[in-house]
């Protein structure tokens, strides 16, 4: 019979023919040969390891962490003598990272925005200026921008001595190749009250929004809840600070025999990182905000004017919502690039976690291993945190479609 | 005199020109630059940036340059501005780095043939397209050849090689071998086996997440580890595997985005044909989304190439390694700006070139997919 000579012919094929035509049992074929793969390989380089460790006589422990780095750091947030521990030095680092990476974050939006506005604007020159400016900084590496700012700080800004005289903004600001020389603030005790009246202004904006929201659902009424809420947030502050006596002190930079001494300065690695990496990412925010600006088709302009909506309501209430939606998720991958940029540091001396931890802990120690896996496993936690909070944000602010 | 009267029948009277405010460069003035009262203030401001900047950079750099001088002294005895001398002066090394000089012959070839082999990738209607396509697949192994030396040519060490060619072997090496396992990873992240998938998202959003800077730290001090004890290797190879599974991650999303852009009926189309999954791959889906993505993949690989300066952080002499070295030479010294301009001036040149390409391709294909 047909139907025997059907059956002979499957029946010769092995028990393993049989499976491999089978989709699911072929998919769990393939994927038990990945795990295996995958195990071999980390067995191999984790034996590797183990074996070039012994070899080279080391052990791995992050035991160094809690001895003396005895190395110096030109610029930290918190107290730091090289008596310290090589965890403190890192921590140093890390807050240093962070420092440049949230100014610069600050800077690049604003900056990124104001030229992307102006990619878009009727006037020719401005347009043309931006234009130039995006794409001359956009397409050479950013390596390239921080040596160069650096070089120029460090090579064309004067010596404290001339500079006290000629680079001198009112007594107050002094430019030099040794840094920016700026009043420092020393709050008194009764600061604080200021503090708390800024947190508080914030806390009852929120609330009057809600509640101006609530109105307006109900009533039909519009509160001017933007004049309101600055003076909430700002206004009161001040006039808690003024009614306090104004608790700041103002210790500002005095020029003595060789250098500047008392006030804060923000050295030139510092200035150069925080300007090449915020000109460099702002290059590339234009683009998007541009972009982004781009998409939102002008019927929906005409939409709101024909609903009679005022124009610069049509802004905020049709325009920007949607121009955000495509804007977000591109600027989020520019804020990380712009944090994981910052470990350029290393190249002008600027002491992040990169040149702390992972230069001169890993050559003063030679645990190679510990301190890059340290180095790596801080920026992959960076970049989570920037990430899911970008992702919630965007969420938050999507358009409910049907 | 005073009546010279013309009379026209209705009709056939010529017309008038426009008045001055209506034509011309008044026109263009008025709707460019002063169209209102901010436009205006904006013209301003803006001429009065344009005043600050253009004229003590020309003279910096054009008026009161220097071309021909020995030393930094020399310059300054001259006129005040650029000291385009001492670019000059290091201008091979800062193009062939120590590659010996009478053998410069074959980095030049390796150049030329790159400029053939990328022909028939970048622009699809050219005649001969198809070998051409496998002259490119075979032409990292050629230019290996031609610049390592071996099999009849003098061999040249890796550490010999530096300046813009270390830069342009690291950047093509990088993307040349990046696509296929780009491809590879892209397609494991759409898989439906979960350990396949998992293993490709964790291994792109692993190289996403960390810094190009920290993989060549890796790669400089701590990759001889993961080996069997004994074996040591040649850190620009090093270097070149770090950089190529660095490219591998950024290519995958690019592919990826090409493959989500293919539509579904695609897919289903090529399973209803009986094809098998690396047959419907191979040929229905991946011919259309690599087309679509090559513009993302000229994006990326721009932005590996400006990368490739990293490389002077682990103590490779690239073209910004010499450039920034040769600041120590004592006759030159301080001259920072000079150097670094003329590097930034060679880059903008190289990617802004490739950025306009992938403009053109992306208006090209917006075509082809416009109904």
């Amino acid at each position: 019979m047909n139907t025997t000579i059907a059956d002979q012919n499957i029946d010769e094929r092995s028990a393993l023919s049989k499976l491999w035509t089978n989709r699911e049992a072929r998919s769990v074929i393939l994927q038990i040969l990945t795990m295996a793969a995958l195990i071999g390989f980390f067995a191999f380089i984790l034996t590797n390891a183990v074996a070039n460790l012994a070899a080279v006589g080391k052990t791995f422990s992050y035991d160094f962490l809690s001895t003396p780095a005895s190395y110096d750091i030109n610029q930290s947030l918190i107290d730091y003598t090289s008596r310290d521990t090589h965890l403190r030095a890192g921590v140093v680092g890390l807050l240093n990272t962070l420092l440049v990476a949230i100014c610069g974050i600050v800077l690049a939006t604003v900056l990124g925005f104001i030229l992307g506005v102006l990619r878009l604007s009727k006037n020719f020159l401005l347009n043309r200026i931006s234009y130039c400016f995006v794409e001359f900084t956009r397409n050479v590496p950013v390596l390239l921008h921080i040596l160069l700012i650096h070089g120029i700080l460090v090579h064309s800004l004067p010596h404290p001595k001339v500079a006290s005289t000629e680079y001198n903004f009112a007594d107050l600001f002094f430019l030099s190749n040794r840094g920016v020389f700026a009043p420092k603030p020393i709050m008194e005790p009764l600061f604080w009250a200021t503090i708390i009246a800024f947190i508080a202004g914030i806390g009852f904006t929120m609330w009057f929004k809600g509640y101006a929201k609530k109105v307006q659902d109900a009533t039909g009424k519009i509160y001017p809840v933007f004049w309101i809420g600055m003076a909430a947030v700002l206004g009161f502050p001040i006039i808690v600070y003024v009614i306090t006596g104004m608790p700041i002190n103002w210790d500002v930079p005095e020029f003595q025999r060789f250098n500047f001494s008392g006030g804060m300065v923000l050295l030139p690695e510092f200035m150069a990182l925080w300007l090449a990496l915020s000109l460099y990412t702002s290059a590339f925010i234009a683009e998007i905000v541009r972009s982004g600006i781009l998409s939102v088709s002008h019927g929906q302009w005409e939409a709101a004017g024909a609903l009679g909506i005022k124009r610069s309501r049509t802004l905020n209430l049709v325009i920007i919502p949607q121009a955000l939606r495509v804007i977000i998720p591109p600027l989020t991958s520019q804020y990380l690039n712009l944090t994981k940029n910052s470990s350029l540091a290393i190249a002008i001396g600027y002491m992040d976690v990169v040149a702390t931890i992972g230069g001169i802990s890993l050559m003063q120690t030679g645990k190679e291993m510990e301190t890059m896996i340290l180095v790596i496993a801080i920026y992959l936690v960076i970049s989570l945190i920037i990430s899911s909070f970008m992702n919630w944000y965007n969420k938050r602010i999507k358009l409910v479609e049907r | 005199m005073s009546d010279i009267t013309q009379t026209y029948t209705p009709g056939t009277h010529p017309d008038m020109p426009p008045p001055v405010g209506q034509r011309g460069i008044v026109l263009w003035l008025r709707t460019n630059l002063f169209s209102s009262w901010i436009n205006s203030l904006g013209t301003l401001i803006a001429i009065y940036l344009l005043y600050l900047i253009i004229p003590p950079l020309l003279d910096w750099a054009v008026l009161d340059a220097v071309l021909n001088a020995g030393s930094r002294e020399e310059c300054r005895a001259i006129a005040s501005g650029a000291c385009w001398a001492f670019i000059q002066d290091r201008f091979s090394i800062l193009v062939y780095g120590f590659y010996p000089a009478e053998l410069r012959w074959r980095v030049d070839l390796s150049f030329i043939l790159l400029c053939v082999a990328l022909v028939p990738v970048l622009f699809d209607n050219v005649p001969y397209r198809k070998p051409g396509l496998l002259f490119s697949i075979a032409y990292p192994f050629v230019a290996g050849w031609l610049l390592l030396g071996g099999m009849g040519l003098e061999p040249v060490g890796t550490d010999e090689f530096g300046g813009m060619m270390l830069n342009t072997v690291v950047g093509v090496t990088g993307i040349a071998f990046s696509l296929p396992l780009g491809i590879l990873l892209a397609l494991g992240r759409q898989s439906h086996l979960p350990i396949v998938k998992s293993c490709s998202v964790c291994f792109i959003e692993f190289i996403r997440g960390v810094p190009l800077i920290t993989l060549l730290f890796v790669a400089s001090t701590m990759l001889n580890y993961f080996l069997p004890p004994g074996t040591t290797f040649d850190l620009l190879l090093r270097v070149l595997i770090m950089v190529t599974l660095f490219a591998s991650a950024y290519i995958a999303e690019v592919v990826r985005g090409g493959l989500q852009a293919i539509p579904k009926g695609q897919y289903e189309a090529a399973d209803s044909m009986g094809l098998k999954y690396w047959q419907s791959m191979r040929l229905i889906v991946l011919p259309q989304a690599l087309k679509i993505s090559i513009p993302g993949i000229v994006n990326t690989f721009i932005g590996l190439f400006k990368d490739t300066t990293l490389v002077l952080i682990i103590g490779l002499l690239d073209v910004l390694g010499i450039g920034k070295s040769s600041l120590a030479d004592a006759q030159w010294n301080g001259l920072s700006n000079e150097v670094y301009i003329a590097i930034a001036l060679f880059f903008f040149a190289a990617c802004f070139g490739m950025s306009r390409y992938s403009i053109y391709l992306e208006g090209k294909l917006d075509k082809g997919y416009k109904r």
